[in-house]
């Protein structure tokens, strides 16, 4: 390759996070938030509830992000972001984008009151939810975003996980929210995209985030990137948007879309399955395929 | 642009050291993360095709873009494999670390 030819830089070279933070090697949720900041620009407000990017962060009073960050309780994403909207908006400062970023388990599970009291109010902040399919900061325990065929350390092999990942894309889809998407750190391109997008918005936006984890799915750290790839390709995780509660554009689609077997071993998680049980799995994936389709129009 | 981007570790000797108010002061540089690498990624830059991908993919931010080629910054890379996996021209190697 010539020496003078240049690289070529596909994403904002701007880093707000910086080398050093604690994330196991090969987090998927961290490549979420280099992107997601590298979209948003340092003038962004993080709250932060009980999740392993509170620890990936690093230690008071060290932080590995260039943004002020409030760290809340478990729960309290989507409230603490409408209160710091509020303070930010009392003394007049409109340019600030506050995000809440919270994990699956503080999202579909514990918080999801709170982010429903905020989206039914429309408050002005974008809501990230970085899933990596579990409550990992704590060990592994199973969330109502764990798929179904999954072992958890709550659902163990001989009772791995019996019941479906809920549908938090349509519990948002219905309170109205002017702006919701799906997005992978496979994809960073199309996920800087979104949350440019979301950040010019004004009111509830809410961002889905795949975000593998090869602790808590024993992975290898290096299929991070394959696995949300596949997760793509697949039709597990397609990646799709909602404006204005009406508007629904599929952002990539899939002509041939690849056996979730390519996906499903690459994960220890789901080394139990049995072909039945992938059958079944395969059949639920074609189906939420077809449905968003569907719903997009084609 | 950045203010903090010092590696020092801050310590508070007594509490009137700290601030009022929960704030963040330093950044995470101190850390040396490369301590947990197992493996290390090294760089053919003869067949590098300066695409970047390395660079997109890095969690730790730990490939740098120095004078338009890749440069992998073994204080931080904790050996993860991604770069090695995704770059297209596979000339990215994990070699066995020697301690
Ligand atoms: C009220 C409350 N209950 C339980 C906890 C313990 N806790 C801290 S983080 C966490 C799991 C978070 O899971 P998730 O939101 O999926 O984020 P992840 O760790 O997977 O990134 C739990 C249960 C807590 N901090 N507060
Ligand atoms: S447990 Fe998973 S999500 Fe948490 S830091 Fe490790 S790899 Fe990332
Ligand atoms: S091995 Fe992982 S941490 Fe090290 S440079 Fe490659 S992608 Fe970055
Ligand atoms: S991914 Fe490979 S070819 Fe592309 S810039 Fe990095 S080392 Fe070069
Ligand atoms: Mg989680």
């Amino acid at each position: 390759m010539s020496k003078e030819r240049k690289m070529t830089i596909t994403l904002p070279r701007e880093e707000l996070m910086s080398s050093g933070h604690l994330a196991c090697q090969g987090c998927g949720a961290t490549l979420a938030m280099r992107y997601a900041l590298k979209a948003l620009g340092q003038k962004t407000i993080l709250c932060i509830p009980a999740c392993c990017w509170s620890v990936i962060d690093g230690p008071f009073p060290h932080s590995s992000l260039d943004v002020p960050i409030y760290h809340c309780a478990f729960e309290t994403a989507a409230s603490s972001a409408s209160g710091v909207r509020a303070g930010l908006d009392m003394v007049g400062d409109k340019e600030t984008t506050v995000m809440a970023w919270a994990g699956d388990g503080g999202t579909f599970d514990i918080g999801i009151q709170a982010l429903s009291g905020a989206a039914e109010r429309n408050e002005d902040f974008i809501y990230a939810c970085y899933d990596n399919e579990a409550y990992m900061n704590t060990g592994i325990q199973r969330s109502s975003a764990t798929p179904l065929g999954a072992w958890t350390t709550t659902t163990p092999v001989k009772h791995y996980k019996k019941e479906r990942k809920k549908d938090i894309i349509g519990i948002m889809a219905a309170h109205d929210i002017p702006y919701i998407a799906t997005a992978s750190i496979a994809y960073p391109e199309d996920m800087i995209k979104k949350f440019k997008k979301a950040k010019d918005i004004h009111g509830t936006r809410f961002i889905h985030i795949y975000a593998p984890c090869p602790t808590g799915w024993k992975s290898r750290p290096d299929d991070t990137v394959k696995l949300a790839r596949l997760a793509v390709q697949t039709g597990y995780f397609p990646l799709y948007e909602i404006e204005e509660g009406e508007k629904r554009t599929l952002n990539l689609r899939i002509k041939e879309r690849k056996p979730i077997t390519d996906y499903l071993k690459l994960q220890g998680r789901f080394r139990h399955l049995k072909q039945d049980e992938i059958d079944l799995i395969q059949a639920e994936v074609d189906n939420n395929y077809q449905k968003i389709l569907k719903k997009c129009g084609l | 642009m950045s203010k903090k981007k010092d590696d020092k570790r801050i310590i508070f000797v007594s509490e009137t050291e700290m601030p009022p108010v929960a704030m963040s002061l330093g950044s995470m540089l101190y850390n040396k993360t490369g301590a947990w690498r197992n493996i290390k990624p090294v760089i053919d830059l003869s067949r590098c095709l300066k695409c970047g991908i390395c660079w997109k993919f890095c969690p730790d931010t730990s490939i740098d873009i120095v004078e338009e080629w890749p440069q992998i910054n073994y204080d931080f890379c904790k050996g993860c494999g991604i770069c090695a996996e995704e770059c297209p021209e596979k000339c990215i190697v994990m070699v066995e670390e020697e301690k």
